[in-house]
């Protein structure tokens, strides 16, 4: 088990690196000189170079890569070119918005999907199923963010149940934070919970013509039994794929919706940072964003091993 | 005492009949065999016994079973009646078990779900007997942990894990629907010992299906013939075999202990230089490494083999699975390279891939095993006949020959034009067949080419490439799990065990005096008709 | 064929025919600015309305409808391009390093949504219709890789290719005539869906303003114009939404039933 954790971690550690690797290359490698872009075509070549020290651009790639990746180690991830304060400070201001946001539509994920799943499975070829795989049909279409403007015309205008956008913060109280994020929390989870749904569904029903389901019955399980007991944990494995990957649509459907309901949370600051060329928050925001997706995958891979436990065996 | 009493059984599913009037009767303690080929309903009967047909079925008839008609439960019945006086046991082993439960859970699950007559309050206590059992059926817990999970045993263990499952509420009446056509000789004979040693001890009742007449002579003392959902012929064992009353049955007797007539075998005229020679061929599989930095381990899957194969002969190669037979196999056709010795084809060497010349590997073609998987299902048989041509050339008059490749297989020339999936198993095996002759090779290799094949299809199969050996002049390499199909159509066999082989000789010569103590045990585990009781069949047959 | 089948090709035509038609007709320009009929709910002259520049919704959705598909479309060709051949090539080398690298290659690419690559591109590059194309052409790259390999695989088990290669063909002549064919309906139905994820993309990107500019017309921008609007005039937001879910819904409904049109003959055995 051991060995198997160890070589996990490296992979982890593998795929960080490259995707720093990708990202750096693209930021700072690609444009040519990220000074000249960051300042527009205006500026004087006396501003450039002055930029250009103050950002250690002088030195040569390899250099700056290696300078960059130690920084984030010890947490450093630049001064904001436009706000003039530290990286670190800006992103974890908003990740106060955009991480409970996410993680607040990942759990109403799984509450809608999992009995939707079950039950279709459970009454396959009846009405339960057949409303639900419409329902989903219909949910897998929804932009979510269209969604999140029909829900304020209804929830916050017609019925004023709901803040029509805006974050109170968090020092204003639980309830009024999570009030401020529901909308956007239902939003976000609805299609993603539609797609869920349909993969366990079908994953159980693939689980459920497997052999070891008729030994089961043999034995004298019910099918609900056998469902639970049997199916269910098999079925899980590529619903854990899923739900891994969905975490990372979550994330990004967080960034778009935060417009529509003007959250301060990290899509505002990485839209103002993409008009304002403010490339250091860029590549800093979206280095974190690529890192917590690993960090899921990661987790999943572990949840994997958990569960079957014919990948303990080697790694 | 009559322990269950089938009457008029029937089920459709849709408009299609599956069953129809199927009635037998089995006495307590009695091991009951359910006879046919594929598609004549047996496994289904079971299945309909047992409750578990697909819900579409419609099922008529009854089943007496100690006193209630297991057709006329409902299914909060069944649950209660399943697992704990009838047990069933499947197929595939490999399968059958969930991967991701302990074999004691699983062992035990049965004693808890029937917590009321197990009385196994507690896992603990349901774990306790799940070790008796799994002990009983042969594997103690101290070799055995009950913690162990189903990949971590082999396809015979699993098997014995699924028996446990059946029989750890003793019930009246298991059922076993072909327990032991996925496993080897060796493993099937210790399976079957198993059974009839329950039976014995535990006065269990068995229903045994099978599609093996050779089993079910050993094994059973009644026996039922099913063909196309119906009974064909019911009775006691060996009176049946001696004296078959319905035709099919005689047919089926018959196919079953066919041999194709087949020319005496060449006596060593030994100035015939071999076609194939293989001298001590070694072939290694790197294995994952156990820690970062040590070496990778090797598996020496084939162990400094050497035979040879002359023009025209025909040379058997058995073994069980694991012993190398299908590594060897994909040496001799080029597939794979070789870590040591040699192979000749003729005197030319035999290498993997791109460097062996295509006029070489054209001098020897193949047969598979599943017909099923042996053809790419978008093509239409002419283009499927034609691809060894690919080595030669394709000839002006390709499609003439492909036509009467056909017809020498017993098609027609018009199935060129259809495709695969509109064939059954031993016309697609034909098909195969007419693909490794169309180019007049030397050699065929045939990997387990009939295993597959339904009784009756196999003697059919056997004859052709009997024919065929002779008008064309071909060797085969007939390579088979099989002892009674290899017993019946080489010249000479080869034993083979864990990369080496074990045994070499005429093949009558092995069969009658086996020398090895592995060729041995073979020949002792693999089930057989017994000869006295062909004689009156035989006499019959005109 | 099952009536769903009917109804999303019916959807996905519509579509289709809306953007062609688009090419050389719209009911009025989309270019034409009006604003003393602005924001008009809809009527005959205006059969889905005007927006608040007086633009007529309904020629705009059909321009928009343009927009979507050419995107999309080339995502997935893209996707399948670059994705098919790098899957057929890990499946023919598995176990390989070229193998590994594909996985390695493709796990990479999945750590960056296709709205993350759209950031990074639109930061250095500026936001145009092109960078919604390569970002989401980029991530579609590693699904068809995933699918045309685990395909792949299952069919190199099977023994017809196992006398392919006793006749003598090598690994790339299996893919092309072997494999390729053989799992080209898993391929299509997985382009289906691919696509119309890919509307749903295009629409989000260009939401935020990282797609297609003006005046390259858009649903995504439509939208993001109609949110200060949609208490006074509700309908500029509600048709451009409907358009995208229409069309994803019906071209999901088209991927269901080619799935289910598939699966029975790939069972077809005796």
């Amino acid at each position: 088990m051991q060995r198997f954790l160890l070589r996990r971690l490296v992979s982890l550690a593998l795929s960080l690196l490259a995707a720093s690797l990708a990202i750096f290359l693209v930021i700072e490698v690609v444009p040519g000189d990220p000074a000249s872009y960051m300042l527009g075509l205006n500026a004087s070549p006396e501003t450039v170079a002055a930029l250009r020290d103050q950002l250690g651009l002088n030195a040569a790639p390899p250099a700056r890569y290696l300078a960059w990746l130690g920084g984030m180690i010890r947490g450093d991830f630049g001064i904001s070119y436009t706000y003039k304060v530290p990286v670190a400070d800006l992103v974890l201001q908003r990740l106060q918005v955009s991480l409970p946001l996410a993680l607040y539509a990942l759990a109403l994920t799984a509450m809608l999907a999992f009995p939707a799943g079950l039950v279709a499975a459970a009454r396959r070829g009846r009405a339960a199923d057949a409303a639900v795989m419409g329902a989903t049909q219909l949910g897998i279409a929804l932009p979510n963010f269209w969604f999140a403007m029909l829900l304020v015309l209804v929830f916050s205008l017609h019925w004023q149940v709901f803040p029509a956008g805006g974050f109170p913060g968090w020092d204003s109280g639980l309830g009024a934070g999570i009030a401020a994020l529901t909308l956007p929390a239902v939003a976000l989870a609805l299609p993603q919970a539609a797609i869920l749904a349909r993969v366990l569904r079908s994953a159980l029903i693939e689980t459920e013509g497997q052999d070891y389901i008729r030994t089961a019955r043999a034995k004298g399980l019910t099918r609900g039994q056998t469902m639970l007991r049997h199916a269910l944990r098999n079925a899980m494995i590529p619903v854990m794929t899923i739900l891994g990957m969905q975490f990372s649509f979550l994330l990004a459907g967080a960034i778009i919706i935060e417009n529509v309901f003007y959250l301060p949370g990290l899509g505002r600051l990485i839209f103002q940072a993409i008009t304002q060329r403010d490339l250091i928050v860029v590549e800093s925001v979206v280095m974190i964003l690529v890192f917590a997706v690993i960090l899921v995958t990661f987790l999943v891979d572990l949840a994997y091993a958990a569960i079957d436990p014919r990948l303990r065996r080697r790694a | 005492m009559t322990l269950l009493s089938v009457r008029n059984l029937s089920l459709s599913i849709g408009r299609h009949p599956i069953l129809s009037d199927v009635s037998f009767d089995i006495g307590e303690g009695q091991i009951f065999g359910l006879v046919g080929e594929s598609g004549s309903g047996k496994s289904m009967t079971a299945l309909a016994l047992m409750g578990l047909a697909p819900a579409s079925a419609r099922v008529r008839g009854t089943a007496q079973f100690g006193g209630i008609d297991l057709l006329a439960q409902t299914e909060r019945q069944m649950t209660r009646l399943r697992g704990r006086d009838i047990g069933m046991i499947f197929q595939e082993p490999m399968t059958a078990l969930n991967p991701m439960k302990t074999i004691g859970d699983q062992v035990a699950e049965t004693l808890l779900v029937h917590r009321a007559v197990s009385r196994a309050a507690t896992r603990t206590d349901a774990q306790a007997v799940a070790a008796e059992k799994l002990a009983r059926v042969g594997l103690p817990t101290d070799r055995f942990p009950l913690s162990l999970y189903p990949h971590e045993l082999s396809g015979g263990q699993r098997q014995r894990v699924a028996i446990a499952m059946a029989i750890a509420l003793r019930p009246r009446l298991l059922i076993a629907d072909e327990p032991t056509t996925a496993l080897d000789v060796t493993t099937q004979a210790q399976i079957l010992d198993l059974l009839r040693g329950l039976a014995a001890d535990e006065g269990l009742a068995l229903l045994l299906i099978t599609h093996d007449l050779a089993v079910v002579a050993d094994m059973a003392r009644q026996l039922a013939v099913m063909q196309g959902g119906r009974i064909v012929e019911t009775g006691a064992t060996e009176p049946l075999f001696r004296a078959p009353r319905q035709d099919y049955t005689r047919r089926l007797l018959r196919a079953a202990e066919h041999r194709p007539a087949r020319r005496p075998p060449a006596r060593s005229t030994d100035s015939s230089a071999p076609l194939l020679s293989v001298e001590g061929a070694v072939r290694d599989y790197i294995l994952p490494r156990p820690s970062a930095f040590a070496p990778h381990p090797l598996l020496r899957a084939v162990d400094r083999v050497s035979f040879s194969i002359r023009p025209g002969e025909s040379l058997g190669l058995v073994g069980e699975s694991g012993c190398g037979k299908s590594t060897l196999t994909r040496a001799i056709l080029g597939l794979d390279p070789l870590q040591g010795g040699a192979i000749r084809l003729g005197q030319a060497p035999v290498t993997a891939g791109r460097t062996m010349p295509a006029a070489l590997r054209a001098r020897m073609q193949v047969v598979f095993q599943d017909p099923y998987g042996s053809f790419n299902p978008r093509h239409r048989v002419s283009r499927l006949v034609a691809e060894p041509f690919h080595l030669t050339g394709r000839p002006p008059d390709a499609d003439r020959r492909i036509a009467a490749a056909l017809e020498e297989v017993g098609l027609s020339a018009a199935d060129r034009h259809k495709y695969i999936h509109e064939f059954s198993g031993g016309q697609r095996q034909r098909i195969a067949i007419a693909r490794a002759l169309i180019i007049r090779p030397d050699l065929i290799v045939l990997d387990e080419a009939v295993s597959a094949l339904d009784v009756r299809v196999r003697a059919q199969v056997l004859d052709l490439l009997a024919r065929l050996q002779e008008s064309h002049g071909l060797a085969y390499l007939f390579i088979s799990h099989d002892l009674s199909v290899v017993r019946a159509v080489t010249d000479r066999v080869l034993v083979m065990q864990s990369g080496r082989i074990v045994e070499e000789g005429a093949t009558e010569d092995v069969f009658a005096d086996p020398r090895h103590d592995y060729t041995r045990r073979l020949i002792a585990a693999a089930p057989k008709i017994p000869e006295t009781w062909k004689e009156d069949a035989d006499a019959d047959a005109d | 064929m099952k009536a769903s089948l009917y109804l999303g090709l019916a959807l996905a035509l519509a579509a289709l025919l809306a953007a062609a038609a688009s090419l050389i007709w719209t009911p009025h320009d989309v270019t034409a600015l009006s604003i003393a009929d602005k924001l008009k709910p809809p009527s005959a002259g205006h059969w889905l309305g005007t927006d608040h520049f007086g633009r007529d919704i309904a020629s705009m959705l059909m321009a928009g409808a343009r927009t979507s598909i050419a995107v999309a479309l080339v995502a997935v060709g893209i996707g399948m391009g670059f994705g098919v051949p790098l899957g057929l090539l890990a499946a023919a080398r598995h176990g390989s390093i070229v193998d590994e690298a594909v996985m390695r290659g493709n796990d990479l690419i999945f750590a960056f949504p296709s709205l993350v690559i759209a950031i990074l591109i639109t930061a250095v590059f500026g936001p145009s219709a092109v960078n919604a194309i390569l970002a989401i052409g980029i991530f579609n790259i590693p699904v068809f890789a995933r699918v045309a390999r685990g395909g792949a695989l299952s069919l190199w088990t099977l023994d017809f290719i196992r006398a392919a290669e006793v006749a003598g063909k090598g690994p790339a002549r299996i893919s092309a005539e072997h494999i390729l064919p053989n799992i080209a309906s898993l391929l299509i139905v997985q382009g289906t869906i691919q696509f119309s994820l890919g509307i749903l993309a295009e629409a989000g990107l260009s939401y935020v303003g990282l797609g297609a500019q003006p005046p390259t017309p858009s649903w995504g921008r439509m939208l993001a114009e109609a949110q200060t609007m949609v208490t006074l005039a509700p309908h500029v937001a509600i048709f451009p939404g409907l358009a995208i879910v229409l069309t994803v819904f019906g071209l999901n409904l088209l991927g269901d039933g080619l799935r289910d049109r598939q699966d029975p003959r790939l069972r077809a055995r005796t």
